[in-house]
């Protein structure tokens, strides 16, 4: 018999409008124990209006050891951010 | 002396909750994992801010110069009012789910009914309160569903919490001269009226739970006349500790 209740993960929607976003992890043994979990654990203060849960094993995540070949190249290509346009005064909030 | 019964009831009321807010505080730091605890301790929390408004509205009623905090911390163990099953121990996970489970079922239907109550600010009260309470019996509910479903050991430990703490359902609707008063003021609730409700919305869980419903048909009273079991001294006594060392300490 496992022990430990598995992994999720938990994302907070902090007002209607806003996207969620990520919270934090808390254990707990399903989905709808885990949403009761991240309501007391992370939503007490009065922090969210909507709770996603995830468990953490369905989260596919990208190797530390590969940051080099995965995000280093797009460190020398600023011409990638749209900053070489010349913008009308009349144009604010850019 | 309708002012004076009208502070009994008060009490009769918050007590419970002062009392069970207490228990559950006791999980703080030690429950079985770190979410059922700051899940336990809120639900503390939330009764705590419920027994806040009984008091110090009872001590507007009183209109003497007593503050909440007198009446919460300077009673002797006969003036609490709170009925026998919520001073029972966390003997483990399963007893304190199932007095928690056992009492959110009354506290609700309790707190629904309070809301027709013609004394306003006992309505604004059980307003305040009730989400509060739908809340903790949808997860008392859910554990006694997890662990009566769950493993032979849970539903084992489960179905033995639920017998225990049985003898102490039918108390909750025992009524008291005071009850009687208030209800013939319509200010009090007719708790009678909750007993069969209850019975069946209880049934209805440790069905799906399940869960047998116990047969056992002798119950004890005595809390709501401050005749309590001996495990209101000990928690008394932690309780009031800091009042009776030091008197009048603020912090």
């Amino acid at each position: 018999m496992k022990k430990n209740w598995p992994l999720w993960e938990i994302f907070v929607r902090s007002k209607n409008g806003l996207e969620h976003r990520h919270f934090g992890s808390l254990h707990a043994a399903d989905a709808e124990m885990a949403l009761e979990n991240a309501r007391d654990v992370y939503t007490r203060r009065n922090e969210g209006v909507s709770i996603w849960v995830v468990e953490s094993k369905h989260i596919t995540a990208s190797n530390p050891e590969h940051n080099g070949e995965m995000f280093e190249p797009a460190q020398d290509k600023v011409y990638r951010h749209p900053t070489f346009y010349d913008l009308p005064d009349e144009i604010k909030h850019m | 002396m309708k002012n004076e019964k009208l502070y009994n009831y008060i009490l009769g009321i918050a007590d419970n909750n002062l009392i069970l807010g207490q228990r559950l505080g006791e999980l703080c730091g030690h429950g079985p994992n770190l979410e059922t605890d700051i899940a336990c301790t809120n639900i503390s929390l939330d009764l705590l801010g419920q027994v806040r408004s009984f008091y110090q509205y009872a001590t507007k009623v009183e209109g003497q110069d007593k503050t909440e905090d007198d009446v919460a911390m300077l009673r002797t163990e006969r003036e609490y009012l709170n009925v026998l099953l919520v001073e029972q121990p966390n003997t483990d996970f399963a007893y304190t789910i199932a007095r928690q489970f056992l009492f959110d079922v009354y506290h609700l239907l309790f707190l629904q009914e309070l809301q027709k109550s013609n004394d306003f600010t006992l309505v604004a009260i059980a307003n305040k309160s009730i989400k509060e309470v739908s809340y903790h019996l949808r997860f008392s509910s859910d554990w006694i569903k997890r662990l009566g479903d769950g493993t032979q050991t849970s539903h084992q430990k489960i179905q033995q919490a639920i017998d225990d703490l049985w003898t102490y359902t039918d108390e909750l609707f025992h009524q008291t001269e005071t009850d009687k008063i208030m209800v013939e003021h319509g200010i009090g609730v007719d708790v009678t009226k909750l007993r069969d409700t209850y019975y069946v919305q209880v049934g209805e869980v440790l069905a799906e739970a399940t869960l047998q419903v116990p047969e056992s048909k002798y119950f004890q009273k005595g809390g709501k006349h401050g005749i309590h079991t001996e495990h209101l001294g000990y928690l008394l006594s932690d309780l009031q500790y800091m009042q009776r060392t030091y008197p009048n300490m603020k912090w």
